[in-house]
């Protein structure tokens, strides 16, 4: 069983090396997709849930991989700072749980509680999500706003300017993304980059 | 009295095998980067660099093939694929070939992680750390597609250059290596 396990995810892995050079996703201006994941509380969510919201922070994010980690806190304090005032964060984890056993269900319900995540952690089941949203690598935010055609992407990257130190942030990305949105000022930094851990499809 | 002897040596049998493939599963679980943490490695030589000391090593004006690998030691793929780079360096070394392993582990495991990965795996290609919070500036730098995700692999000879956000088999890299070679 564990070999069929093994031979499915070097299956997974080789077939996903394969398509990686096929780039899709979003770019700043388009409308994400909804979806409908499984929290650790078992309910579904989705973005239609939330009618009070004008937009949302949504956060690729897992368990294992070190980046993520180091961005846990600060994930914590963008949902403090920002549900209250309409954009609360969505957390999805996107890697397949056959290849990562370590984010599964059990494993976010624990991680969450241990770090008392204020907001949805969800399951990409199947992996649907993260392919449809361009993001390649954990952990990635997608700044969306509420409009009449539906959730514009507004900013596509990473939270800040230094994973190693949140002490010694000098941009703190998203928070001046979602700053522009709410006061209607144009996103200075729409896009940026950051090394993270490849998502596990 | 035979009986009790023998369920008994059937009891300790299965304990032993059952603890023996605990042990199994145990080992299994462990990859390469355990840390011993009754060994000092920080004597390991290891140069650290900013994108702007990496700089130099991402490009060439000689006739060699270089192949640089961004990786790190918590990332299960770059682990994987790390044997088959330094495969290509030893098999194409006289080729004019040169592997360039560039660690993104952090800066606070060196010493406790890649270090003694570097010396328990004997890894022979050269290992250099990139230590760089801009990575806003020189992920694009290094390449406009990497979206900052690893394992990520450059190929370059002064002529032309080419980037794979991709993981590699053996083949798939020795294939790419041969287009720089004609």
């Amino acid at each position: 069983m564990k070999n069929i396990k093994g031979i499915i995810a070097v299956v997974a892995i080789v077939m996903l090396s394969g398509f990686a050079t096929m780039k899709s996703g979003y770019k700043i201006g388009d409308i994400a997709t909804d979806f409908k994941l499984e929290n650790i509380d078992g309910k579904m969510v989705s973005l239609s849930d939330y009618k009070d919201a004008k937009g949302f922070i949504v956060i690729f994010t897992c368990n294992t991989c070190p980046y993520s980690v180091a961005y846990e806190d600060r994930i914590i304090a963008l949902d403090k700072k920002y549900a209250s005032k309409g954009y609360p964060v969505i957390a999805i984890m996107p890697n397949n749980t056959e290849v990562q056993p370590r984010d599964n269900m059990e494993a976010m319900k624990e991680r969450a509680k241990r770090k008392g995540f204020t907001f949805p952690y969800l399951k990409d089941e199947g992996q649907k999500i993260s392919p449809q949203y361009g993001a390649t690598k954990t952990p990635e935010v997608y700044v969306l706003q509420k409009t009449n055609k539906g959730n514009e992407v507004k900013y596509i990257g990473a939270i800040d300017d230094n994973y190693q130190d949140a002490t010694a942030v000098e941009s703190k990305y998203v928070e001046n993304a979602v700053d522009a949105l709410l006061s209607g000022q144009p996103i200075k930094e729409s896009q940026t980059r950051a090394i993270g851990c490849s998502i596990k499809l | 009295m035979d009986f009790y002897f023998y369920s008994m040596r059937t009891l300790c049998l299965l304990i032993l095998i059952l603890t023996a493939s605990c042990k199994e599963e145990n080992r299994k679980n462990e990859t390469k980067v355990d840390i011993e943490h009754n060994e000092d490695y920080s004597t390991v030589p290891l140069e650290i660099y900013d994108f702007e000391g990496l700089k130099p090593f991402l490009k060439t004006n000689t006739d060699k093939i270089y192949v640089v690998n961004f990786w790190a030691t918590w990332c299960a793929p770059c682990i994987k694929e790390l044997p088959y780079f330094e495969d290509l360096n030893s098999t194409y070394r006289d080729k004019n070939v040169e592997v360039l392993l560039v660690s993104l582990d952090f800066p606070k495991k060196y010493d406790s992680h890649l270090k003694p990965f570097i010396k328990k795996n004997n890894l022979n290609s050269k290992v250099v750390a990139l230590d760089d919070n801009d990575s806003n500036s020189w992920i694009p730098a290094i390449h406009p597609d990497w979206s900052g995700a690893i394992p990520a692999t450059l190929i370059f000879n002064k002529d032309k250059r080419q980037f794979y956000e991709r993981t590699f088999t053996y083949e798939e890299l020795e294939a790419e290596v041969k287009q720089f070679l004609n």
